[in-house]
């Protein structure tokens, strides 16, 4: 026979809570207990909180730039869900926020690193996760160098790594994907494709069907979920995480959201997008979408709402006050860390920098004035 | 914890070295190997990635046996894809791990440069000290062996232009056994620049462990007549120019460089306040080039030395030519270096 068909393949899409309510019960039944998801609610709605006020410091000019997360809460709360904290890995790109959180970020670091503070990128002692990383996808393979680190040394841990759908058309995710699966390293890819990126349009990305097809090609499982769903995205990424830890290696997770906001607080999404297109995922926002099902539940009420939303906002207000309370770093920041042990050289420029050279003080061009003791 | 890269103890560099002289003579491919495997010994969280590294024991053979000792887990044959492994050996060395990563040229690496000089360089300024990059990236530099403008860079003017990695370049096997060891205990990203054309080149080799610091030149003649800065392969045509000048009566002092950054310009000044004249040979590009930033330095740190403008050996100003005649043309060579001694007298 001279053709014959020598592989195929399918991708599955999960959905448990659709957009209107409505739940599969024998997809989610005793998934995520009742208690569970009112704290998981509870998380998803302070960090949508933590999101607007971020935009409006940045329009009041008391932040740099902010990528907001609106919209995507699910797909973040979603997988750090299914992640062992202080033993699994998170690295982040920058659209996950409420991951970060609930895998033991301080929430003020994220402000603090967008008000234009690397010490926002100091992760606390015993928070297993990265600094976040702008250039888009150079990331994936320092999830993969960890996870098959972590694999060398039998330590049981799993990697999580997200990005955007823009970021599968770096070579950096393939690699990483062709690494991962190679190395049978236990990682978990998590592709929040929010059909933007940037203004380039999720069409103008790929040509394949799905982004979660591009596992095939690896020879690791693909599958896509509703991102806008706790449950689906919970039990997919539950799944994957097993899997990688009892050695079956890596997965890809294509997590279908939608970027309700800028690109970042220097973009305008209006210039590009159809307030259409906008409003139809409005409507399948995955805050609305999780309290619908509590509700139905008997799990809330208006009232439970209303004391959530001033709670939220108490503690959005101390998380601004603690980021904001920080005082600059030191002068002598800008050349520590630049190696292990500071050669002469770059102590003499500190050491300079700090006491002389008109013009080179940053209170004499108009910076802030330094710590005292710098 | 991320803070276990930083804690690993620097070896002991106040230890007197061995003796260069002895009758233990080994390939430079070999003194390579003998570095790596003393430190994958040592050290169970050391090990090799690159193509073809493993099981065909390296494009140049220079990891030789070291898949039959190590095994497949810690000597590791990579797919084609410079920026994949880059990128996953500085995740491994962000975890703990001390990566060495071999690229098959440094040419090849150009297509890594956002992992190798974006991230590995900046990974522990980025995080305020927490994420140290520990890790070795090491292979062929230099052209010489006919293989045309895209695969004979030398990427030291390029890349020593980045604050936060090491730069090591050695000419000889001794220097690369002690350096490369050096750099495998180095807490920082080190860049290991190797000449392909020096792999065989035989010399001792103290079976011994030894490391030998970074930011300390070798001075290989003396003399008081010219200081003569080099670093790698044309230190080499530097050696056959002292023979020649000091036939005529002219007394070079040369210093082999050993690593750019750190770069010993103590060790050539001091030189320079002896000889009063310089010449700097470097084959790579004039512009923005080693010699240049050494020659800056000079002037900086000390004209009144000078009795005549510093003086660069580079290659020609041109992509590196195929043709075996054009390419010898292009590189510095010791006739040039005479020239260019002579010129500094007159």
């Amino acid at each position: 026979m001279p053709r014959r068909t020598v592989y195929e393949a399918k991708v599955e899409f999960v959905q448990i809570l659709d957009e209107d309510g409505g739940f599969d019960e024998k997809l989610g039944k005793d998934l995520i207990s009742d208690e569970q998801v009112v704290a998981l609610y509870e998380h998803m709605v302070t960090c949508r909180e933590l999101d607007e006020i971020a935009f409006k410091l940045q329009r009041s000019g008391r932040m740099g730039t902010f990528p907001q997360n609106k919209g995507q809460e699910a797909a973040a709360i979603g997988t750090a869900h299914a992640l062992i904290k202080g033993t699994d890995w998170l690295v982040p790109c920058y659209r996950e926020n409420a991951a970060l959180f609930m895998h033991g970020l301080p929430m003020h670091y994220i402000l603090l690193h967008w008000m234009g503070d690397e010490r926002g990128n100091e992760i606390p002692p015993g928070v297993n996760i990265t600094p976040l990383c702008i250039p888009i996808g150079t990331h994936m393979l320092h999830a993969a160098g960890i996870a098959y680190a972590s694999k060398l040394r039998n330590e049981g841990r799993v990697v999580a790594t997200f990005f955007g759908d823009g970021a599968t058309s770096e070579g950096d995710f393939h690699e990483a994907m062709n690494f991962a699966s190679v190395f049978q390293a236990p990682i978990v890819f998590l592709c929040q494709n929010n059909q933007w990126a940037i203004s380039v349009p999720r069409e103008s990305q790929t040509a394949s069907e799905t982004f979660a097809q591009k596992a095939i090609a690896y020879g690791m499982p693909g599958t896509q979920v509703d991102g806008n769903d706790l449950f689906g995205v919970y039990k997919v990424v539950k799944e994957a995480v097993d899997r990688a830890r009892d050695g079956g290696g890596p997965s890809l997770i294509e997590a279908v959201t939608y970027r309700l906001g800028d690109h970042t607080t220097a973009d305008d999404a209006r210039r590009y997008r159809d307030q259409a297109e906008l409003d139809a995922w409005l409507a399948k926002d995955p805050l609305i979408r999780l309290r619908k099902y509590l509700e139905t539940n008997d799990l809330w009420d208006d009232q439970m709402q209303t004391e959530l939303d001033e709670k939220a906002k108490v503690i959005v207000r101390e998380v601004v006050k603690t980021a904001e309370g920080i005082e600059s770093p030191a002068t002598e920041d800008l050349f520590n860390y630049t190696f292990a042990n500071l050669p002469d050289g770059i102590i003499t420029q500190r050491d300079t920098l700090r006491t002389a050279s008109i013009g080179q003080n940053p209170a004499q061009i108009g910076l802030r004035t330094q710590r005292q003791n710098a | 914890m991320t803070t276990t890269t930083l804690d690993i103890p620097a070896p002991d560099f106040t230890a007197p070295l061995p003796p260069r002289d002895g009758d233990r003579v080994i390939q430079f491919r070999q003194a390579l190997r003998e570095a790596m495997s003393e430190e994958m010994r040592r050290d169970h969280r050391v090990f090799l990635l690159g193509e073809e590294v493993a099981h065909y024991h390296g494009a140049y053979k220079i990891s030789e046996g070291m898949l039959e000792e190590f095994g497949d887990k810690r000597i590791i044959d990579t797919p084609i894809s410079e920026s994949g492994f880059a990128g996953l050996g500085i995740g491994a060395a962000m975890y703990g791990l001390r990566p060495i990563v071999e690229f098959m040229s440094w040419s090849f690496s150009l297509v890594a440069a956002d992992q190798i000089l974006n991230n590995a360089p900046k990974m522990l300024y980025m995080s305020g000290g927490q994420w140290g990059c520990p890790i070795v990236f090491r292979g062929n530099d230099g052209a010489g062996g006919q293989l045309g403008p895209t695969h004979s860079w030398c990427v030291e003017g390029l890349f020593a232009n980045v604050p936060g990695l090491k730069m090591v370049i050695p000419s000889n096997p001794y220097d690369a056994k002690g350096l490369l060891k050096a750099a495998i205990r180095d807490p920082d990203p080190v860049f290991f620049l190797e000449n392909e054309r020096l792999l065989a080149d035989r010399a001792h080799v103290p079976e011994q462990e030894y490391y030998i610091p970074f930011g300390t030149a070798a001075r290989l003649r003396e003399g008081d007549a010219c200081t003569l800065v080099s670093f790698g392969r044309p230190v080499h045509f530097c050696l056959e120019a002292c023979d020649e000048l000091a036939a005529d009566g002219i007394d070079c002092d040369l210093l082999d460089m050993r690593t750019i950054r750190p770069l010993d310009i103590d060790s050539i000044i001091q030189s320079l306040a002896k000889t009063n004249r310089i010449v700097v040979v470097d084959q790579s590009w004039p512009f923005s080039s080693i010699a240049s930033e050494v020659v800056t330095q000079v002037c900086e740190k000390g004209f009144d030395h000078l009795d005549h403008p510093p003086v660069r050996v580079n290659t020609e100003d041109v992509p590196t030519p195929y043709a075996a005649n054009l390419e010898a043309a292009y590189l510095p060579n010791p006739g040039r270096i005479v020239s260019a001694v002579k010129e500094t007298l007159r």
